[in-house]
């Protein structure tokens, strides 16, 4: 099949390329764009690393083809902070050991960035159901749990 | 609370604090670099061509098709790949052992499911797996092997010249130890304890990236140990070590799978010398959970012998493993530790075990965090089952028979020699943060209205930091640079478990300089310290032994220097916070950043016997030939009996794995560890099905805990310096030995009104409400 023109804009920058219409957001974004931040654990839609936000919503991009985010705005984790301006999603993740080799993170920063928006005060088990998705093999969650429950006590503490 | 056991530990300003890692800030921005995002001109992608069937001989493989599909570059088979091995070893067990069959790829016949039959090339991964596609193998399906516990009897043989599929075995002790001590003993006690199949499971595949370019080999890749990738495709392709170049800057989690480079990444290592550019090879998933090797298929009957007071008098382990087609490294070596670490942290006046390694048409066995656990899975079950049938509680049972403090140091009857634990001490710790009796209480209560509530606990003893062979040393370079900044070198492999942090904080201390100034470089074999990298919970002792080595070198040419300058005698230098001061007169002192100024610009002014520069090389030999650590952990939980649902209600870690370089580091460790443990307990399972087909291939059937299911976990820390630098002992394993034991005796504590013994992992809903079924059916 040919290849077919996009132009979606990622972290705020417009990018235009031609794509295999079987190429997937999360290749386009890795290969094409050089974000290498999000990542593939799976690429059958279980395991979350792959998450980025599309129009403001957690998505799997292993799962949606670069041509179905045409026109879209997507977040990718180097869009949400940078190494010497951590989001407080991400300090908070830092300050609580809640990544150990990282590659689950971005996933996971992306996911509970979209999900504390959504639910800024959340009860542990609106947390873990939140994060059901994404799967982390070195932390055993610990950190993690601790990291949204204080980035979600933090910000409430900002916003009063 | 930590309650300490011995001594002091040292007074250092980073050593022992939860400094935050110098890892994240890249790694939760998106700029780590693992090694899917290498890129290189003109790279190339692999993808390999999977047998479908568990058995099968391979007639012929025909790429035509392949071949003239747009984009492909090669396919290779066996034909052209394993005449290319010079010599394929592994560091860890040697070369001169009877290693078990590995070609790198399947020659004349293929023997699991996923075994890799040939690699296409192309110049993207897109191509690369249409074209896989387009290889046509002409396979004549044969009987395979598929279940390790009758293969013993199979009419078909995994490898040839493995008589019976036994690809070895092992015993120590006396064999008839139960038959002699069992008829006087008040008990005997024997079950047969079977563990299913379950994995690592990084979150990141295997991956390897390999450039074949003037004569120099250049790797990048996702492992554990990349001296060790340097030294195996040196034997492989025949080439002089000095011409690979191994890198790898971050890697997704190893847990054992990425200690030893397995087939498909050699192959890769071959096909990158046919290839015009880099080759670059990425698993999938379903490739990692075919392929990349299975662990903890095992059963054992564990039998202990008991006097009327409960106490231990013998204990016996007959041992089988599972080894699947294409085990690495040497499978029957490691199962000796099953059988030598049996009687665990208990006073066990005499033991015997005996092992056996079977072949089966299945993934091979690879090392799994903890790779022995069996020997504490088998233990800590059969104890219970014991103590319930001794009508004693299984935490009484326990105390009449752990080893204590005076009965160390103290050999196993299986001839391991322990010391400096503190086996007790944990257990009492950790039912204290229980309150064991309050919770019999309340779980006597729950009975009443009908809710079944139990608590399990888990002991072991665990060698860490083995000196054995190559693992018995480590180096270190440390480079104070002419503006003072320090970079320090080491092997590296770190994989989640913080070795950069670690490194920097221990340098940060050993120097008497700010965290900030110190920088460390790992995991590139072209500019550090051989070392073979993240294994064996080796990483904490030996890093801080090499790094302890080398900076004492330095600190005394940097106090030469300072003395010399200062007009002051060599014992009345100080170093701490970045300076050396003369003691008594602090206001006399000069930086590090104007000692090493003197010694990279100004060697004229330095002591005329002191080497200019401020660099130094040094290597840590292992003192002890293991260090051990030891643990308990307790779990509680609340078993639905309609349904068979467990829900873990508390879940306790009280470990001594000596004095700790970062806690957060160390909990860290355990929590993971311990996940995986409760993983194995309930949910994962690497299944067949009875035709040798795998039937988790994917994260939709294989299980791994989720953030829904895992409990909160409370540590309890206990410190007991161990034979080494900082009196460190290891802790990346012990989690995952501890864990499944804890989970599955509570259960089984839950489920004790009914009567039923639990032998068979994991314990799944399904499982519960069977053995139910079948109690109230007799
Ligand atoms: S890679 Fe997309 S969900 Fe796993
Ligand atoms: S930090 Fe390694 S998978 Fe989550």
């Amino acid at each position: 099949m040919a290849d077919v023109e996009v132009e979606i804009r990622v972290n705020g920058q417009p990018r235009r390329a031609s794509v295999e219409p079987r190429r997937t957001l999360a290749d386009f974004l890795r290969e094409q764009c050089g974000l290498t931040g999000t990542h593939l654990g799976c690429e059958h839609g279980v395991c979350g690393a792959c998450t980025v936000l599309v129009d403001g919503d957690a998505v799997r991009s292993c799962l949606v083809f670069a041509v179905q985010a045409e026109g879209a705005e997507v977040t990718t984790i180097e869009g949400i902070g940078a190494p010497d301006e951590l989001s407080p999603v991400q300090a908070a993740f830092r300050d609580h050991h809640g990544l150990q080799c990282g590659f689950c993170t971005p996933g996971f920063v992306v996911s509970v960035t979209a999900f504390l928006r959504d639910h800024p005060n959340p009860t542990d088990d609106e947390i873990r159901d939140g994060l059901s998705g994404n799967l982390c093999r070195c932390t055993g969650y610990q950190g993690i749990l601790a990291a949204v429950r204080a980035a979600a006590a933090g910000a409430q503490a900002t916003t009063g | 609370m930590v309650p300490q056991m011995t001594g002091p530990t040292s007074a250092a300003r980073y050593a022992g604090t939860r400094v935050h890692r110098v890892e994240d800030a890249r790694l939760l921005t998106g700029y780590g670099t693992f090694v899917d995002d290498i890129t290189r001109p003109g790279m190339l992608h692999a993808c390999f061509v999977r047998s479908p069937f568990p058995r099968a001989r391979i007639d012929g493989v025909h790429a035509t098709e392949a071949l003239a599909l747009d984009g492909v570059h090669a396919v290779f088979t066996a034909a052209d790949i394993n005449p290319e091995v010079h010599e394929l070893w592994y560091s860890i067990m040697g070369k001169d052992i009877p290693d078990t069959p590995r070609p790198l790829l399947a020659e004349g016949e293929a023997r699991f499911v996923g075994d890799p039959v040939a690699i296409v090339v192309a110049g993207s991964r897109y191509v690369a797996e249409d074209a896989a596609e387009l290889v046509e193998v002409d396979y004549e399906p044969l009987e395979p092997v598929v279940d390790y516990r009758s293969a013993r009897d199979a009419s078909e043989l995994v490898h040839e010249g493995y008589e019976k599929n036994v690809a070895g075995r092992l015993r120590g002790g006396n064999k008839d130890l139960m038959a002699e001590v069992g008829p006087s003993a008040a008990h005997v006690v024997s079950e047969t304890i079977h563990q299913q199949a379950y994995v690592a499971c990084p979150m990141e595949t295997r991956g390897i990236v390999a450039e074949w370019s003037g004569g120099e080999m250049t790797i990048w890749a996702g492992t554990q140990a990349p001296h060790e990738v340097r030294a195996v495709c040196s034997r492989v392709l025949g080439l002089p070590e000095h011409r690979i170049r191994v890198i790898m800057r971050d890697t997704g989690g190893g847990f054992g799978q990425k200690v030893a480079p397995l087939r498909e990444d050699l192959c890769v290592m071959v096909a990158a010398r046919k290839v015009p550019a880099a080759l670059k090879w990425i698993e999938d998933r379903r490739e990692n959970l075919m392929a990349a090797g299975q662990a903890r298929h095992e059963h054992g009957t564990a039998s202990m012998a008991f006097a009327e007071d409960g106490t231990i008098l013998a204990a016996n382990i007959v041992h089988t493993q599972d080894v699947g087609a294409y085990p690495t490294p040497w499978p029957v070596g490691t199962a000796a530790a099953v059988g030598m670490i049996f009687p665990g942290p208990y006073r066990v006046p005499q033991a015997a075990w005996a092992t056996t390694s079977m072949f089966s048409n299945t993934a091979g066995r690879i090392a799994y965090r903890g790779p022995w656990q069996f020997e504490t899975v088998a233990r800590e079950l059969l104890l219970d089952i014991a103590a319930r049938r001794m009508d004693i509680d299984p935490v009484e049972l326990r105390r009449r028979n752990f080893l204590a403090a005076d009965d160390l140091p103290y050999a196993m009857a299986t001839g391991m020699p322990l010391d400096h634990i503190s086996p007790r001490e944990v257990f009492e710790h950790a039912l204290e943060l229980l309150d064991h009796d309050a919770f019999r209480e309340e779980q006597a209560a729950a009975r009443e209205q009908g809710r079944y509530l139990g608590v399990g606990t888990s002991s072991y003893v665990e060698p860490t930091t083995s000196a054995m062979g190559a693992f018995g040393t480590e180096g270190a370079t440390i480079r104070v640079e002419p503006t003072g900044k320090v970079n320090v070198y080491v092997a590296g492999g770190s994989t989640g478990n913080s070795l950069e942090t670690t490194a920097v904080q221990l340098t940060a201390d050993a120097l008497g300089v700010a965290i900030e100034d110190v920088n460390t470089i790992q995991g590139d074999t072209a500019v550090t310290p051989f070392g073979l990298g993240t294994g064996g919970s080796r990483s904490g002792s030996m890093i801080a032994g090499a790094v302890g080595t080398t900076a004492r070198t330095l600190r005394e040419r940097i106090i030469a220097i300072a003395a010399h300058k200062l007009e002051a005698a060599v014992e009345d230098i100080e170093l701490a916070d970045g300076r050396a001061t003369v003691r008594g007169t602090p206001t006399a002192g000069l930086s590090i950043a104007e000692i090493a100024h003197t010694a990279y610009f100004d060697a004229a002014s330095l002591p005329p016997d002191i080497e200019p520069g401020l660099e130094a090389s040094g290597r840590y030999r292992a003192e002890a030939m293991s260090i051990w650590a030891n643990a308990t952990h307790v779990c509680t939980c609340e078993v639905d009996v309609t349904t068979g649902m467990v829900t873990i209600l508390r879940y306790i870690v009280s470990e001594d794995c000596g004095p700790m370089i970062n806690p957060n580091v160390v909990e860290g460790q355990i929590d993971g560890g311990t996940v995986q443990g409760i993983g194995g307990a309930l949910y994962e399972h690497l299944a067949y099905d009875e035709d040798g087909n795998p039937i988790a291939a994917t994260f939709v059937d294989y299980l791994m805990p989720t953030i829904a299911e895992v409990p909160v976990i409370e540590h309890g820390h206990i410190e007991t310096p161990g034979p080494g630098p900082g009196g460190y002992k290891g802790v990346g394993e012990g989690g995952a030995i501890g864990a499944p034991p804890a989970v599955i005796n509570a259960v089984a504590d839950a489920l004790s009104p009914f009567g039923v013994t639990i032998t068979d992992l994991p314990v799944t809903p399904a499982s519960i409400v069977a053995l139910l079924d079948e109690v109230r059916a007799s």
